[in-house]
């Protein structure tokens, strides 16, 4: 049976197929599908979202060594939030199969920065498969287990923007049980740091176990050609590029990117005159091939390093022709950056922080956003967490007018201990958790702070308040992230406050299911108390534009009656339509 | 070249994705071989997003993304993402379908100034095969403006080589019920759009 599938959605059929028992990761983009689809078709895996990805790969890690396949998905950046238990998995090795998806994203979609995982794979010692199609997500998820297991090493399966969200013909399976491993308390293999002098050979002994196996194994295909001059060594969905736009160069296409097959590699490259390295992200393969003494290379200096490759891409590197670009000459190309949700809680915040001119200290979520026209008030960001540890870094270099802003998901992530850390350090921290019950930015995953689980059972709901307080934080305000006066208000108290001060912005995300479903009466503008003041318009509400008389209207299915728009009206001329009616 | 490629283009929360995914839906049921992929920025709504759909009858289709100037069609929601990714149309015997309707980016600075209005004209006057339609008035006409994706769907299935029927049974199949007597009916208005 085919099923047309997204590449995340093939990893989780795959996954399920294969009898995995366990799947636990945190939400980044691209690898958010795949928990989503095992939470929603295939429960019977056991699907989690966990705190952050530390803790996720660490449950898995209990899970395979506990007998059980298992699966851990994560973005490029979650890896390295993981990486502490990523390096050293390697030294015990495995019971059950275990496969970690490290979704990279070259051309920076949804990321902060570019990075190779291969490199981390490499450090860390880990296999790497690198699918290049929907269909072989599917497949190398089982193989990857198979592989796992048959070398007791958890296995990294390396996707890319592209290849996860990207949709195929995808021959699809059964499931088929696994009888669980036996778990054997045995110190000298899981407690490595006492045992590392035992275990640090062991690591050596599996990856050259499987630098043999890479020589030969089915991951790596040569697809020979009669015609001799041109050669392709390539990896992932830069394969399908080369299909298309070199159809008769011989390819060497590498399934399995570490350890990479010195005696193939050797053996193909000298069938050809030239041999191009196509890989998207860094020149981890053709490095390799340098070292090896290889020469008759071409690859990054053509091809370039930063940004997705794309046919186009391939065609303007190789001479073939330059593909047209953007109309622009006579016309005003403007962007169009993504920008907050109708009704979104995060508004009245950066409206706050805007009026009151202090400097802000971000982080990772949608209200990165915040840093954008109009608010222009977010001016800090780096990676989860920073948020805090940064605001308390600039006070010690005199910013004392710094806000730290973090979302409820970020901070359960990794706003924990930098903020235990403010305190202890006697810093004055002004700290807003904005708390919309969600992981917004992927997509409203459940989290802690939300009283649900990626099942949709109700777990206990942290209490974020307490939890502040119980850091030492003795000024803990919560208030209705809607109420703007309010907001502003107790911000500028906590900015005031001698000590550290965390105000909790409240209010539900408005992508959440049960949000999204429930019955809204919309704001309508009652044209003959309007006088065009535009007070409206400066709460930068996408529902809200002009008719032709110039009046305020609100679009009535957009509108999540969040008030604020009439809050801000001179003339009460916005009301809930039931009230107009 | 056997490969039908489009790209439709348009504002996160106008439904390009979806008049994408119903296109590959139609095309797999009809027995292409077919890869899509969307490119879109860090958020839910409101930015620019681009869905590829690729079919091919006889050969495997290798890459999910289109190269600029070989879109069978390009697909706008909106005027100014028509002309975001207007190069990407085949100029020679491609087409380029344009919602006649405007969204103003409101995180610029001055955007309603600086939009290009004349963004069809200009098209037109580069020698494209430019279709405009009133698509989100049509979809209002019919009682929700969200609907005029599957109006844009409407005008493009008439000129894809996938059969009628292909099209009504995909629709039936992934739109839900409360929403699909007015789908039907904008795809179809679409369709009557180019008779």
């Amino acid at each position: 049976m085919r099923e047309f599938l997204l590449g995340n959605e093939a990893i989780a059929r795959g996954a399920w197929e294969a009898g995995v028992k366990f799947v636990s990761g945190y939400p980044g983009t691209p690898s958010t599908e795949i928990i989503e689809t095992l939470a929603m078709r295939f429960p019977e895996t056991n699907p989690r979202w966990s705190a952050n990805e530390k803790v996720a790969f660490e449950e898995g890690m209990g899970a395979a060594i506990g007998g059980l396949r298992v699966l851990v998905t994560m973005k490029h950046v979650g890896l390295n939030v993981a990486a502490d238990a990523f390096m050293v998995f390697p030294y015990s090795g495995t019971n059950g199969g275990f496969v970690v998806i490290s979704a990279d994203d070259p051309g920076m979609h949804s990321s902060q920065n570019e990075q190779d995982n291969r490199y981390l794979a490499r450090v860390g010692k880990v296999p790497v498969l690198e699918p290049s199609d929907a269909q072989e997500c599917h497949d190398f998820m089982i193989a990857g287990l198979e592989l796992s297991e048959q070398f007791k090493s958890p296995v990294m399966l390396r996707t890319t923007t592209r290849l996860a969200h990207h949709k195929g013909l995808v021959e699809v399976g059964e499931r088929r049980e696994v009888e669980k491993k036996e778990f054997v308390r045995d110190a000298k293999r899981f407690s490595v740091p006492i045992y590392r002098l035992i275990r640090r050979p062991e690591v050596e002994k599996t990856l050259n176990a499987l630098t043999a196996y890479a020589e030969t194994c089915s991951f790596n295909r040569m697809e020979h050609n009669d015609n001799k001059s041109i050669g392709v060594v390539t990896s992932g969905i830069a394969y399908q590029y080369v299909k298309e736009v070199m159809p008769n160069a011989g390819v060497l296409r590498l399934g399995m990117t570490f350890p990479l097959p010195a005696n193939l590699l050797r053996e193909f490259c000298s069938q050809y005159e030239t041999v191009y390295v196509i890989e998207e992200g860094e020149p981890f393969i053709e490095e390799y091939m340098r070292n090896l003494g290889i020469t008759n290379l071409k690859g990054k200096e053509i091809f370039g390093l930063i940004g997705e490759y794309s046919p186009g891409r391939l065609r303007s590197a190789l001479a073939l022709g330059d593909p047209p670009k953007p109309f622009t000459e006579q016309v005003n190309l403007i962007p169009r950056p993504p920008m907050m949700c109708v009704g979104c809680g995060h508004r009245t915040v950066f409206a706050a922080l805007k009026q009151l001119k202090v400097t802000v200290s971000g982080d990772i979520g949608c209200y990165t956003m915040g840093a954008l026209p109009p608010y222009e008030a977010e001016h800090t960001t780096f990676c989860m967490g920073a948020s805090i540890g940064v605001a308390v870094g600039l006070e010690q270099a005199g910013h004392k007018d710094t806000v730290a802003i973090i979302g409820d998901s970020t901070f359960i992530h990794s706003g924990i201990p930098p903020l235990i850390d403010a305190v202890y350090n006697k810093s004055h921290l002004t700290l807003v958790i904005l708390d919309n019950s969600a992981t917004g930015m992927t997509g409203s995953q459940q989290n802690p702070a939300s009283g649900k689980n990626l099942l949709g059972e109700e777990t206990p709901k942290l209490d974020l308040e307490a939890f502040c307080r119980a850091t030492g934080v003795s000024s803990v305000e919560v208030v209705d992230t809607w109420q703007r006066k309010e907001i502003v208000n107790t911000i500028r108290r906590a900015i005031a406050y001698k000590g550290p001060s965390v105000v909790i912005a409240r209010g539900p995300c408005n992508q959440l299911p049960e949000i999204k479903k429930r019955h809204v009466i919309p704001f309508i503008v009652e044209e003959e108390l309007c006088t065009k003041c535009d007070a409206c318009f400066k709460v930068w509400c996408p529902a809200i534009t002009r008719t032709e008389q110039n009046f305020p209207v609100i679009a009535a299915h957009e509108c999540t009656s969040c008030t604020v728009c009439a809050q801000v009206c001179p003339t009460d001329a916005i009301k809930l339509a039931e009230a107009f009616a | 070249m056997n490969t039908y490629s489009l790209m439709f283009a348009g504002v996160g929360g106008q439904g390009s994705l979806l008049i994408a995914e119903l296109t590959s839906l139609a095309a797999v049921s009809a027995g292409y071989d077919t890869k899509q992929t969307e490119v879109h920025g860090v958020s839910q709504r409101g930015g620019s997003v681009e869905t590829h759909v690729r079919f091919d009858r006889v050969e495997k289709v290798h890459s999910p993304i289109i190269t600029p100037g070989e879109a069978f069609a390009v697909i706008g929601l909106e005027k100014l993402e028509a002309l975001r990714f207007a190069h990407y149309v085949d100029q020679k015997n491609g087409t380029i379908f344009i919602n006649d309707h405007e969204l103003i980016p409101a995180s610029v600075a001055d955007a309603e100034k600086i939009y290009p209005h004349e963004t069809i004209e200009y098209l037109k006057s580069m020698g494209l095969r430019v279709i405009v339609l009133p698509a989100s008035r049509m979809a209002r006409d019919l009682g929700d403006g969200r609907m005029a994706n599957v109006v844009l769907l409407g005008a493009l299935s008439t000129i894809l080589p996938i059969p009628q029927d292909l099209w009504e049974k995909t629709i039936k199949l992934r739109i839900p019920a409360k929403y699909l007597e007015g789908n039907l009916k904008a795809y179809q208005a679409g369709k009557e759009m180019m008779s």
